[in-house]
């Protein structure tokens, strides 16, 4: 074989280092901010953490003088003030998925566990980079969400709730915790799934299908189940009153917490393990 | 260094690979011979540790792929299957990649530059041609700076001046002491580039040897002679393990006999003789003739398939 003339020449790497957890986290910290998929949906998070609470705070306000005594007292104000983070949850849980199943069905996958083919600290470095940035960004909609529709809802005094009141900064920096921890949650179904429309799927059936389902249960059996589920559990975050059948906020969170981890472990086991 | 040692494969109960041991030296471009399909993908996957093998093992270097603390400086590779998100611009794709090994921005813009990607650099790796995605991936295999280069398909995709710029990249990491092993199903595009050859057909090792005597040895004793008493000069050369063909009328094609024995023969009987070619079969035919066998194994296996369908 000859040689040709005009080879081309490598220039030598001034520095190579070792693969560290740091460096895994600044690598999928540029992943993450790098996609317009993740301005897209924390965009759309954070407008509707705030959007919604400002819309029933104004039509709550707006209908006050036709509402029945009974219909009054059904209102609260941080259930008005943190109604966003229902709405917003699904657009953190598809974020979550796709931080993980967007690597899948690109194949940038291939690239990322070449690169770190212990494959753990990949895991670990996209969970706290999403926890991170997931609470960071939806922690002040959840306070704008609950002091704007404070402002909205001045006029009536039976509305009118302090910050400092017990559980209520409790709950609506929970709003932001929640956020983050089904971010979490949905990317570990995301690490275990890996797939885009079977990771939301999953997370919808989990978060939204099955806990209607347990109204069809006895309701002995239902007061039993529900609190459990992951759902009811993270919801008591950002809840100021608890029922008679559902967990205090530090047990709730508890659970869900273990309930993420559940998740995150399961997808550990199985990243290391499958063929990728 | 790549040593692989009874690497085997299953996917179900297909086998991909099927007991490959083979050791891929420095200092030469070592090329990766065999249809598709044959398993060329998967064994680099395996080599890689995206697959774990369901027996046998690889080193690269002396250790597993994983066992590495910086495994992107021990191999640099580019997958056939595409390995790059779509929506994530090329440099920040090669950015990712550089700081899980801590390895600086000015590295990053430095293999921007050597495989001609500047002016997309800021685009979204989505819309990049195949030729352009290929570049990507090459950058992304030279980002670590690796001692050992591993590229499956890479003229897949590439313009004439492409193939060009990849056939003298390749030569010149050989020539720097690292080392090279290249697949592809085109014999022809091995020929130009590989000094040594693995060949494979349906996962099992055919032949390990220099790209020189694979050709020799493959190609056999093949001559082509005119003559205006050929069928007199057939009757003399014919024997157990001679076969003559006539291609027309005074042109024959010789197998298992030399030039020389044929032309000593011809003399000997005072036969004239107008051409007499001896025939280097072609690299192609060659990998064809190795392969046929294979290739005819699974051609056997699709009939029932059609049927069913």
């Amino acid at each position: 074989m000859s040689t040709s003339a005009s080879v081309q020449r490598l220039p030598r790497a001034a520095h190579i280092g070792r693969v560290t957890q740091l460096r895994v986290v600044l690598s999928e910290w540029t992943k993450l901010h790098s996609l317009r998929s993740t301005r897209w949906s924390l965009f759309a998070g954070i407008f509707l953490t705030i959007a919604f609470p400002i819309l029933f705070a104004a039509l709550t306000s707006s209908h006050w003088g036709t509402m029945s005594a009974h219909e009054r007292a059904d209102r609260h104000p941080l259930d008005i003030a943190l109604a966003g983070v229902n709405v917003s949850q699904l657009a953190i849980a598809v974020l979550g998925v796709l931080v993980i199943t967007g690597e899948y069905s690109t194949g940038m996958i291939r690239a990322t566990f070449t690169a770190v083919p212990k494959r753990l600290p990949v895991l670990w470095a996209k969970t706290a980079v999403f926890g991170v940035v997931s609470f960071l960004l939806m922690l002040p909609p959840v306070l704008i969400a609950f002091f704007a529709s404070q402002a909205i809802l001045s006029r009536h005094h039976i509305l009118q709730i302090s910050f400092s009141h017990p559980g209520v900064a409790r709950s609506v920096i929970g709003g932001a915790v929640y956020l983050m921890l089904v971010g979490i949650f949905a990317l570990g179904i995301g690490a275990i799934v890996r797939n885009t429309a079977g990771g939301i799927a999953t997370f919808a059936a989990i978060f939204f299908v099955i806990p209607p389902l347990m109204n069809i249960l006895p309701t002995s059996w239902n007061n039993a189940i529900s609190q459990y589920l992951p759902s009811e559990a993270g919801r008591q975050i950002f809840s100021l009153t608890h029922g008679a059948h559902s967990l205090a906020p530090w047990p709730g969170g508890l659970l869900f917490v273990g309930y993420c981890a559940l998740t995150l472990a399961i997808a550990a086991v199985l990243l290391v393990r499958r063929d990728t | 260094m790549i040593e692989a040692r009874g690497l085997t494969k299953d996917y179900g109960d297909k086998r991909a690979v099927d007991g490959l041991t083979f050791s891929v030296r420095p200092g030469v471009v070592t090329g990766f011979l065999g249809p598709n399909g044959s398993g060329k993908s998967t064994t680099m996957r395996l080599i890689l540790g995206l697959d774990a093998p369901t027996d046998g093992n690889v080193t690269v270097n002396g250790k597993r792929y994983r066992d590495h603390e910086a495994p992107l400086h021990e191999v640099g590779s580019l997958l056939e299957a595409r390995s790059v998100h779509t929506g994530r611009s090329a440099y920040n794709h090669l950015l990712s990649l550089a700081q899980t090994h801590g390895i600086s921005r000015t590295r990053v813009d430095e293999l921007i530059d050597l495989v001609g990607l500047r002016e997309v650099a800021k685009q979204r790796a989505g819309k990049f041609s195949l030729g352009m995605g290929q570049r990507l991936g090459i950058a992304a295999a030279l980002l670590g700076d690796p001692s050992t280069v591993m590229l499956d398909e890479p003229v897949n995709g590439l313009d004439p001046e492409g193939i060009h710029w990849m056939r003298s990249l390749l030569k010149g990491l050989a020539a720097e002491g690292r080392t090279v092993f290249v697949s592809s199903h085109l014999m022809s595009e091995m020929s130009l580039t590989a000094d040594h050859l693995i060949v494979i057909g349906r996962g099992r090792k055919i032949a390990d040897t220099s790209t020189s005597e694979f050709l020799s040895a493959a190609s056999g004793n093949v001559v082509r002679l005119r003559s205006p008493q050929a069928d007199e000069l057939r009757r003399l050369l014919v024997a157990p393990d001679v076969t003559v063909d006539v291609i027309e009328p005074g042109y024959l094609e010789v197998h298992g006999l030399t030039a020389v024995q044929i032309g000593d023969v011809a003399a000997a009987n005072r036969i004239a003789l107008h051409e007499l070619t001896p025939r280097q079969a072609s690299l192609e035919e060659a990998f064809m003739d190795l392969t046929r066998e294979e290739i005819e194994f699974k051609a056997a296996e699709l009939e029932p398939e059609k049927a069913v369908a």
